[in-house]
């Protein structure tokens, strides 16, 4: 399966990710960092292509149990 | 339905707008800086940037509607620490060099410089608002204020046009402070 991965040490919690997100999959941790919902995360790359610090990567992760 | 925040952009737009007829608009923008930090010292986090910012969410009509962003990466050290940093201490300093030339005229020792600066060294003169209806101070500030907003502005327009439409948040003093101040609060969560 492929799920969004944030880079939390260098995201700047725009929030722009969250916005893009048509799944609601994303938030902005405490005003800290975005964190990604796997449960509702369907890799769809948008959050990646429009996070503005590119720290978003979609990767290939072992399916959850 | 589109919610009341998400036509917050007018405000940025008619604000940015407002400063070329007459400069004491500029004070208006003192929310801009006020309201997020407030928000972030209350626990709210970057909810300012979130869901509030128009600057930002004019980045995003501008680059991603009509189309005036290049959408590339933008280079890497740019979202470092020290950069984000550095740029939010040179900043400041523009910012509090402002404020003093501010005093400079309240107690007198200088006169009011119709004057704005873009990128802390273009000088536009800016003289067809009547100013004299108010104190001299009150309108240095507001041509020094209107001077960090449109050089912001101008920093933000470049990079949509070269990075992704809102790179300015990756940046943004006012995003550096919020976010720290969110570390601050919540130290444990900090990556």
């Amino acid at each position: 399966m492929r799920k969004a991965v944030v880079n939390q040490k260098e995201c700047v919690a725009c929030g722009v990710c969250a916005k893009t997100c048509p799944r609601q999959a994303i938030s902005i941790f405490h005003g800290i960092y975005a964190v990604v919902n796997e449960d509702l995360c369907v890799g769809c790359k948008k959050c990646e292509r429009a996070c503005p610090a590119s720290v978003i990567q979609v990767v290939q992760k072992e399916a959850a149990s | 339905m589109k919610k009341w925040n998400e036509y917050l952009w007018i405000f940025s737009a008619v604000y940015m707008t407002l400063g070329f007829f007459n400069i004491l608009f500029a004070w208006i923008g003192l929310i801009c800086f006020i309201t997020p930090l407030l928000l972030s010292i209350i626990g709210k986090g970057k909810i300012y940037c979130n869901s509030y910012c128009g600057r930002g969410q004019l980045f995003e009509l501008l680059g991603s509607r009509f189309k005036l962003s290049s959408n590339r990466s933008i280079p890497a050290f740019v979202r470092s620490k020290w950069f984000r940093y550095g740029f939010l201490a040179f900043f400041m300093t523009m910012f509090s060099i402002m404020v003093f030339s501010t005093y400079l005229v309240f107690n007198g020792t200088n006169n009011l410089k119709e004057v704005i600066t873009l990128l802390w060294t273009i000088k536009l003169p800016w003289n067809w608002t009547n100013t004299s209806t108010v104190s001299p101070w009150i309108a240095q500030f507001a041509f020094g204020f209107y001077s960090v907003m449109l050089t912001s502005t101008i920093l933000g327009l470049i990079t949509m046009y070269f990075f992704k439409p809102r790179s300015w948040c990756v940046y943004c003093p006012m995003g550096t402070m919020t976010q720290s101040i969110s570390m601050l609060k919540h130290r444990r969560m900090v990556k």
